[in-house]
């Protein structure tokens, strides 16, 4: 692996983790290691629930 | 801090040379390393450069007269200051304060659950932290506050963030941490009891509104009669909801893909906005009064708060991510690429009088007002407790994300008075003094400007159209606010590195943008919190109220959030009606409102860290409360009490009450009746205002005094920190990862795949 796809692989992981890209499959692997077997929300389903989450526990931003 | 924990639990600790690894079960790798190998001398070299540079930076900023002082030596100072403040205040705090333990599991370990829960990379949490913390404060503050010269502007945003501010972010975020993750408004209450938490649970709801009806302010004060930023910044709702119908039908959880395609539209928007301001029907729809774009705000405001987050709250949130770092990356860029120069004067005339007239009030305390976001800024702590414990992974990442974040906002403020000092001053002050002064046309503004006696050669009303002209607009008089300025001095910096003149007015329009978008997201989720506060405490009362502690009862939801609208709403008006100019009389009040919650986030903090029985410590929270309650009580005493009626809302308010009694329609700034009973009706709410703040913060820090004598005493309440969970999991501590964690992650990462991994969202 060359240093600029290093380089390009770390940005990418880094962007995609800031805005929310992996939370889905950090969701799974979570329920994998806590939950095996049980069923799973589908990324749209889990999308949902965080939207939800949000509405009800809102959290501020700064001026 | 040494609770005994509650289960049962392994604490195995080996050391090799200067380094512990702490294990909390015999089968896994070691969760935390104490590393206390003393300073190499390789380091001591380059904290002694870094010094070194640091302080000659200083000394051409302090002493270099003749007002051809380069911006680059701002942002040298600024960088190794920070550096410094962060290699040794910052780490004598961790040490004798904070003291770290690795071994405890965070908030975010403990109810780990994949959504809200969730142990993050510190590098990706710094971002988020940065990205919830930075806004407009930082960009406006600093540029209000050029009128008294650059030098009082950068010492204060410099050393307050180094002492206070990044002080106050880092603790809060300590001992919120500790509480699993609690509020500030929950720490008050069970720190300070139940007078000094409920005082303070008003106060930070009172703070709020305020707030918001200030930042709303700057919006309109930017997009009046612009039809060009009217429009680009009416699309951002068009391409919020696109983006949010995208992410929920057509390709969930793609956040990114479609933060670019919005970036792409707004780019788009931005770039079209000059050619729907030349045609009639663009000039026609897009050309607002400020008291229509103040309603504009109003009626978004609460469609904005009562929509689903889906819908607009959170594409809207990810745009505004992606332009944050986006644009300030861009600005240090050119800042150093352009290397402009000051042409700000390192004190002005209006630093030593209070008759300035971006701002009223003498440097001390009005200057450390105005500078709030980017050296001290209250409204962090709701950030910092609450919010970021919940994605946090390890205790000693703290002082990277609480300190670390808030010293890069610094920068960014660092970076906003540098755009202003490089204006040419009289323009500077046609920009930003009230149109009651300049008298809204160019001749006029440039004979009052030609008058204050600013250094260089004076300047003509044909100039100021020209400026005007050379960034698409029809007129940069009385553009108050200091967006406005900021968008001014960026189109300045960054035209002559990207894209020459012909790109000037896209630069000035896409900063108003960026500034406005900003705003308008803090707005949207600041109603939506103050509305959770008020439908909480109101439900406390009881009786047929309790209702409201039901989140889906939308009825009550709805009320609340007209009450919160409403009330942030009416003090808009309120500025943009003033015939004394609304940013010069509220952005006190926002500043004063800003610097109390600092009061009282640093009240709970030292209140803390005496109950912990660290009094020798104290200090280190404790200097930054007395400083900050020395300038902002001394700031409101001016402001309820000051004679002069350019400082005084109450003088201001009977003087003006006479002049209508005595049966004048025109006293002062008011030209008609209705403009005299404005200002009766505005100084009287804004008096009220300040006496309110006031007076809710001194019952917080009298609470607090109380609290920490019995706790001197040995008769203090129990500390509310919980029972420590140990940890099972692995992250590095700093940015820079050392040989000892490599090592440590190394064994992690053989762990085979089902076992309690450490971050499981690392690049391999």
């Amino acid at each position: 692996m060359g240093r600029t796809t290093r380089v390009a692989r770390q940005i990418r992981w880094y962007i995609g983790a800031l805005m929310g890209d992996s939370h889905y499959r950090r969701y799974v692997e979570h329920r994998a290691r806590t939950h095996p077997g049980e069923p799973l929300l589908t990324e749209a389903q889990y999308w949902r629930m965080r939207h939800d989450q949000q509405d009800a526990n809102p959290s501020a931003r700064c001026c | 801090m040494s609770a005994p924990t509650a289960e049962p639990s392994e604490h195995i600790e080996e050391t090799k040379g200067d380094v512990t690894y702490i294990r909390t079960e015999k089968d896994l790798p070691p969760v935390a390393i104490v590393d206390r190998s003393p300073i190499t001398a390789r380091h001591k070299l380059i904290f002694g450069a870094v010094a070194i540079v640091g302080a000659i930076a200083w000394a051409i900023i302090a002493f270099f007269r003749g007002e051809t002082v380069n911006a680059v030596w701002f942002v040298i100072a600024a960088i190794c200051t920070y550096v410094i403040g962060y290699r040794f205040y910052a780490r004598l705090i961790e040490m004798k304060l904070v003291r770290p333990r690795d071994d405890h599991a965070t908030p975010a370990e403990i109810f780990e659950n994949g959504t809200d829960y969730m142990p993050t990379d510190r590098r990706v949490l710094f971002g988020h932290h940065f990205a919830a913390i930075a806004g407009a404060g930082p960009l406006v503050g600093p540029v209000l506050a050029m009128q008294m010269g650059y030098l009082p502007g950068t010492i204060w945003i410099i050393l307050g963030a180094v002492f206070a501010g990044c002080v106050q972010d880092y603790l809060v975020l300590v001992i919120s941490t500790r509480r699993r993750g609690r509020s500030l408004g929950q720490m008050a209450r069970d720190e300070l009891g139940a007078v000094g938490g409920a005082a303070a649970i008003i106060a930070v709801l009172a703070i709020m509104v305020i707030l918001l009806a200030v930042l709303a302010l700057v919006v309109v004060g930017a997009l009046a009669e612009s039809p060009w930023g009217v429009f680009s910044i009416a699309m951002t709702i068009p391409i919020a909801i696109f983006m949010g119908l995208y992410l929920r039908f057509l390709r969930p959880g793609r956040v990114s893909e479609v933060s670019l395609i919005g970036v792409v539209l707004l780019l788009g928007a931005v770039a079209s906005g000059g050619w729907v301001a030349g045609t009639d029907w663009g000039a026609d729809w897009f050309t607002l009064s400020k008291v229509t774009l103040s309603w504009c705000i109003i009626v978004y405001g609460l469609a904005a708060s009562v929509l689903p987050v889906w819908f607009l709250l959170a594409p809207r949130d990810y745009l505004s991510t992606f332009m944050k770092v986006g644009t300030i990356a861009l600005l240090a860029v050119g800042i150093l690429v352009a290397r402009p120069v000051m042409e700000a004067p390192a004190f002005s005339q209006f630093a030593s009088n209070s008759s300035g007239p971006v701002f009223a009030g003498s440097l001390f305390p009005f200057l450390f007002i105005t500078i709030a976001c980017g050296a001290l800024s209250g409204f962090h702590s709701l950030i910092s407790s609450g919010t970021t414990p919940k994605l946090l992974e390890k205790e000693s990442q703290m002082r990277l994300i609480g300190y670390g974040g808030m010293l890069t906002e610094s920068f960014v403020a660092i970076m906003a008075l540098v755009t202003a000092a490089i204006l040419n001053q009289h323009l500077y002050f046609a920009i930003n003094a009230p149109s009651a002064q300049t008298g809204t046309t160019a001749e006029t503004a440039a004979k009052y400007v030609n008058g204050l006696g600013l250094s260089g050669p004076p300047i003509t009303g044909a100039e100021i159209t020209d400026a005007a002209k050379s960034v698409g607009e029809h007129s940069i008089v009385s553009r108050t606010g200091g967006a406005p300025t900021l968008a001014f001095g960026m189109s300045e910096v960054l035209h002559q590195v990207f894209g020459g003149a012909s790109l000037r007015a896209f630069w000035y329009h896409f900063a108003i943008m960026f500034e406005a978008l900003f705003i308008l997201t803090t707005v949207d989720a600041g109603t939506r919190v103050a509305r959770f506060m008020l439908s909480d405490g109101l439900a406390n009362l009881g009786g047929p109220l309790k209702k409201l502690r039901n989140p889906s009862w939308r009825v009550g939801a709805w009320a609340c959030s007209v009450l919160v609208v409403a009330g942030w709403g009416s003090i808009l008006l309120m500025g943009v009606t003033d015939p004394l100019g609304g940013i010069n009389t509220l952005f006190p009040l926002f500043g004063i409102a800003n610097q109390l919650l600092a009061a009282i986030a640093l009240t709970v903090v030292t209140v803390v860290v005496i109950k912990k029985g660290q009094l020798k410590w104290a200090w280190i929270p404790g200097i930054p409360l007395l400083w900050d309650l020395v300038v902002t009580l001394t700031a409101s005493w001016q402001k309820i009490f000051s004679g002069d009626p350019k400082l005084g809302y109450w003088t201001q308010h009977f003087q003006f009450r006479a002049a209508a009694e005595a049966g004048k329609t025109s006293f002062g700034s008011a030209k008609n009746a209705d403009q005299l009973n404005a200002v009766i009706r505005n100084t009287f709410i804004q008096g009220t205002l300040s006496i309110v703040f006031a007076v809710l913060v001194i019952i917080v820090v009298l609470a607090g005094v109380i609290m920490a004598l019995r706790a001197i005493r040995g008769k203090g309440s129990e500390l509310t920190e919980d029972t420590p969970v140990p940890s099972k999991i692995f992250g590095p501590s700093s940015l820079i990862t050392t040989s000892a964690e490599k090592e440590v992650q190394k064994q992690w990462d053989a762990l085979p795949a089902s076992h309690a991994k450490s971050v499981g969202i690392s690049a391999h």
